[in-house]
């Protein structure tokens, strides 16, 4: 379904239509608004008013954004609205994200090296890994890693949004937006060798 | 294996390989050194693994109450103005 037509569905009543886009794009503005609230309650909230304001909005949108993005510019001018009181920010996290000792020590020839006995090893075939099972654990291991580290990592890797697009959401400089996409990337890639070795 | 850079360096630049966000020379030096590195392109092909099967996880959506609130509220902002 286009914009174009999708907009029509919507302006027109299908409540069909209405229904899919809630589930769409419900979780990641969920995200999106967590990152500017302290609380999954307070999230919803956010996610509820700005579809409210998506539905009184609908009939002046002009079609110069995608419908997508205008939507998304509903929910974080809600969340933001919501989310003032909230502004301090935890330190980016530091440190490898792989553990050291699978390296070669200074004094070796080759300092910094994997270990013949450390380095990473095949994983199953493919169908293994989009085996339910499989999804599952990461997803589990998803919702796990830091709130930020979350959001970053589910907005660009399972619903797809652009790097510039996730900074302007999130506030986050595209330096630390990378850093926070390549601490969560890497706990999950060590989640997945951990299950399939 | 090239000395010039580690793969415990490597594997700290592979988001920064994969966004096309390294400078020149660092670029360079990436490729130089999966060029000749089984096991840091393996670790490489294991992140975009990763990133394929992140494409395929579900994740939470908004309660059914909040849903239903929702469809409701379209429903009757439909109702008022169509008539």
């Amino acid at each position: 379904v286009d914009d174009g037509e999708l907009l029509g569905r919507l302006r027109a009543g299908d409540q069909a239509a209405f229904a899919r886009v809630v589930r769409a794009w419900s979780p990641a503005m969920l995200r999106v608004a967590r990152a500017h609230v302290r609380t999954d309650a307070a999230a919803e909230d956010v996610v509820q008013e700005a579809w409210l304001g998506v539905l009184r909005s609908l009939g002046g949108f002009e079609g110069r954004a995608q419908l997508r993005t205008w939507v998304f510019r509903i929910l974080v001018n809600t969340a933001r609205r919501h989310g003032a009181q909230d502004a301090r920010r935890p330190d980016l996290p530091g440190g490898p994200t792989v553990d050291p000792a699978r390296f070669r020590d200074d004094d070796d020839p080759w300092p910094g090296h994997w270990r013949d006995d450390a380095a990473p090893t095949p994983w199953d075939p493919e169908p293994a890994l989009l085996a339910g099972e499989i999804r599952a654990l990461l997803g589990t291991a998803l919702a796990d890693l830091p709130g930020r580290q979350r959001a970053v990592v589910e907005l660009r890797d399972v619903h797809g949004f652009a790097a510039e697009e996730v900074c302007a959401m999130l506030d986050l400089s595209p330096a630390n937006q990378r850093v926070l996409l390549h601490r969560g990337r890497a706990r999950l890639r060590a989640v997945l060798e951990e299950a399939l070795r | 294996v090239t000395a010039d850079l580690a793969c415990r360096d490597l594997v700290e630049l592979v988001t920064a390989h994969l966004e096309g966000a390294l400078p020149g020379p660092d670029a360079a030096a990436v490729q130089a050194h999966l060029a000749q590195c089984p096991a840091c392109r393996r670790y490489l092909d294991q992140v975009r693994t990763t990133i394929t099967v992140l494409g395929r996880v579900d994740v939470q959506g908004l309660p059914a109450d909040v849903r239903a609130r929702l469809l409701d509220a379209f429903a009757r902002r439909h109702g008022r103005g169509a008539g």
